[in-house]
């Protein structure tokens, strides 16, 4: 992949389009998968026949158990076609377009987009296209990178030559955040302090690193977080928003709803102030060249989807930023920017020191987020934590409630 | 139970609308057109018809219930097929039977579609459900993607060449030259064929049809009517239908003819060598030599040999698509399904003018349609002859 010329700010900035993005219900199920980073397949619980294209029954025995099941991803390249002409304005605007239909060794025929370098035996991944939606890609065998197919990249929102904006420099997790984007080849990373005047452990490390500008930002002030909007807003392709506000207890432990008030302050209502005045210029950026706007990655907490009693005001505010990145979502799919949520289990850090291991390390949250963002998932459960919540939960969420009240 | 014969049914007036690129009127208006059409030529009365088929893409919220109201049409025998390529051998099939057991005396036949400006896209997009999830979010490229992949493949199986299916092409419009409701007008040469731009690789322009709009229409009666009004028209001799056959083919090399074709040819008492000229579905030229290798004009496989073998206009070693097949003529939609079956009513009947097969007694037409994911579903075949045959 080549460094993307400079813009001329003269010509027109394209606007974003989506490839076609209506599906069944029943469709969405590979979608749900691919949301994170996985292939399944529905497959019949009673003669075990591996379905595609989705569907309510089995085609070999009629049953209507069907289950979406992870399945194995290689296949035969057995024909390919490059189009040249296509009916749908997104396409339209990125032909010529190579396609691949492809014999799954799990049975299946399918259609799917082909990676350049494929031939006869390929891998084939469920990915997110710009409108949210699932598609299938066929790539070689052999481990590439995904980004650097000029048409799947269109799926990933790779760092590589974007710019980046970390909300909290401060935590030991956000300079890994800085790090890890550096690392990806991000062309430049504003890295937000709140208290400028004060100085922070690795402060002058981060100064250090080429891509780094330091900038005054604290979500709980809407003039600066205006004013910072102001400034960079039109040049931001991925925000990364780390910045959180976290103490121990729930209900009885302490007196007054300021600590509550505070999470709220920067965990939803940071979310909220910062969504409102960048969501607008990142979604008239969707489509904005090679390196256009991009993704939106909020670090939530697995404690969102279930309250962790112990930090119970905590997981409240997280939840309420779950819900408000659902709908910052859903406001920016028409500019095909992905907003990528991120459910870790406790992090390694001072505010979870009374929690017993596992617990992930800082450096490796980052990342999980940069390989999300690289492998185009929308749904980011890192750690081992993180993975058997969600787990206990996707089985039965009341059971999950029982067992952390106890 | 043994099969029932198709005896004493007969297929008549055959109706083309004349097709155009694009129309600002509703399916509506090319199908009461047509229905006006095969009436004033039958010297029927409106209210003779008591039979009605209806093929139609763009007649949505409507169907062929609908469709009698807004006709002013009072059938007691209806149906509604929209199978794409397939239905003109399907409406025949069915209209048939019902001719045959005095449920309907004359069935009027009709597929038709408009096309406006966005027309063809909208279609695509919600033409099935395993299109709609599992085909059009990649690249959206509608047919010519699937057809791609299918040619590609039979092009690396068999060693078929462009220049193969170049030369049905060109055959096609030399026949359509002579076809006064055509929308191609200019000669085509093999060199024209071989430059022309990339749509979907291996698929180039003259591969594609035109999607326009327009209207096909037939009569299906009782010969003993017929004959009572002197109605020029044909025989069915046999015919067959099969759908989703193979399904376990990784990919679509042959469809249900190679299933039934004994069954057809049994049914006809009569065998591919004695046809005088056969009209396939011709949505793309490496369809039409799978129907031939299918129903048995060859091998499977030898298709490339058999185009390099023979010539393809009405005048040719093998007359094939006569009036220019959809190539040549446009497809109408599902009126596309017809286009080979008025064809070969008008050849039986020795209407197709500076077109006419000499001498033509036998003629197969073949259906296909609906690819509703990797492959067409649906595939039919009728052997149709001369009234005195």
């Amino acid at each position: 992949m080549e460094r993307p010329k400079r813009k001329n700010p003269i010509l027109r900035t394209r606007l974003p389009t989506l490839p076609p993005a209506a599906r069944s219900r029943i469709a969405l199920g590979l979608t749900a998968a691919a949301a994170m980073g996985r292939f399944e397949l529905q497959q019949c619980r009673d003669c075990g026949a591996v379905q595609y294209p989705p569907r309510e029954a089995c085609q070999s025995c009629l049953s209507v158990r069907l289950v979406w099941k992870q399945q194995p991803d290689n296949g035969e390249l057995l024909a390919r076609t490059v189009l040249h002409h296509s009916n749908d304005l997104f396409f339209r605007e990125r032909l010529p377009w190579r396609l691949g239909l492809v014999k799954l060794a799990c049975g299946p025929t399918v259609v799917a987009h082909l990676h350049e370098s494929a031939e006869k035996r390929v891998r084939v991944r469920a990915m997110l296209d710009r409108a949210g939606q699932a598609v299938l890609a066929a790539l070689p065998e052999k481990e590439v990178n995904v980004a650097d197919d000029r048409q799947l990249r269109e799926f990933t929102c790779d760092p590589k030559f974007r710019k980046v904006l970390i909300t909290d420099g401060k935590t030991a997790f956000g300079q890994s955040l800085v790090h890890s984007f550096a690392k990806a080849g991000a062309d430049l990373i504003w890295v937000g302090h709140s208290e400028p005047w004060k100085k922070f452990a690795g402060f002058s490390e981060l100064k250090d690193i080429p891509q780094v500008t330091l900038l005054p930002l604290d979500l709980s002030d809407s003039k600066n977080v205006r004013e910072v909007a102001a400034e960079i807003g039109a040049k931001v392709d991925i925000v990364v928003n780390n910045a959180e506000h976290h103490r121990a207890f729930g209900i009885a432990n302490r007196a007054g709803v300021e600590t509550a008030r505070a999470e709220m302050d920067i965990n939803y209502f940071g979310l909220l102030r910062l969504a409102q005045e960048l969501g607008p210029v990142m979604r008239a950026r969707g489509a904005d060249g090679q390196s256009s706007a991009v993704a939106w990655v909020n670090v939530l907490s697995i404690y969102a989807l279930a309250n962790f009693p112990p930090h119970g005001t905590f997981s409240a505010s997280k939840a309420a930023a779950h819900s408000l990145a659902q709908c910052l979502r859903a406001e920016m799919r028409p500019a095909g920017v992905r907003v990528v949520n991120v459910f870790p289990g406790p992090v390694d850090d001072e505010w979870n020191q009374l929690l017993p291991p596992p617990k992930i390390a800082p450096a490796a949250l980052a990342s999980a987020i940069v390989k999300a963002l690289q492998e185009g998932t929308e749904d980011v459960y890192p750690g081992d934590v993180a993975q058997e919540w969600l787990a206990r939960w996707r089985d039965n969420p009341k059971a999950l409630e029982k067992e952390l009240s106890s | 139970m043994s099969r029932r014969g198709y005896e004493g049914v007969a297929v008549a007036v055959p109706v083309t609308v004349p097709y155009v690129r694009y129309s600002i009127r509703a399916a509506h208006w090319w199908l009461a057109r047509a229905l006006a059409e095969v009436i004033s030529r039958s010297g029927l009365k409106k209210e003779s018809i008591d039979g009605l088929s209806v093929s139609s893409f763009t007649l949505a919220p409507d169907t062929a219930i609908g469709l009698t109201q807004h006709l002013g049409l009072s059938p007691r025998w209806l149906d509604h097929i929209p199978f794409g390529g397939a239905s003109g051998v399907v409406a025949l099939r069915r209209a048939a039977r019902a001719v045959q057991a005095g449920d309907a005396e004359v069935v009027a036949c009709l597929a038709g579609d408009t096309n406006h400006v966005d027309s063809f896209r909208l279609t695509l997009a919600n033409f099935s459900q395993f299109a709609r999830d599992a085909v059009y979010p990649y690249g959206a490229g509608g047919p010519n993607a699937s057809f791609a992949f299918l040619t590609a493949y039979y092009m690396g199986l068999y060693g078929a060449k462009r220049e193969d299916f170049g030369k049905l092409c060109v055959a096609q419009r030399a026949n359509a030259l002579k076809f006064e409701h055509a929308l191609f007008k200019k000669p085509l040469t093999l060199e024209e064929y071989m430059a022309a731009r990339p749509i979907a690789e291996p698929l180039h322009l003259f591969d594609c049809v035109m999607p326009c709009a327009g209207a096909d229409a037939f009569l299906v009666l009782h010969e003993d009517f017929a004959r009572s009004r002197k109605i020029p028209h044909v025989k069915l001799l046999g015919t067959i239908e099969r759908h989703n056959a193979f399904a376990s083919d990784p990919v679509q090399m042959r469809a249900g003819w190679a299933l039934d074709r004994e069954d057809l040819y049994t049914q006809a008492s009569a065998g591919p060598a004695d046809m005088d000229f056969v009209e396939t579905y011709d949505d793309y030229p490496v369809i039409s030599l799978m129907q031939l290798e299918d129903l048995d004009f060859c091998g499977k496989g030898e298709g490339p040999a058999f185009v390099r073998e023979h010539t393809f206009t009405h005048d040719g070693s093998f007359p094939l698509n006569t009036s220019g097949g959809q190539l040549s003529v446009g497809q109408a939609g599902a009126a596309g399904g017809f286009l080979g079956m008025v064809e070969a009513i008008r050849q039986l009947t020795g209407e197709a003018g500076a077109r006419q097969v000499e001498g033509a007694k036998l003629g197969l037409v073949s259906g296909f349609g609906m690819i509703n994911f990797d492959r067409g579903l649906g595939s039919g075949a009728a052997i149709l002859g001369t009234a005195k045959a």
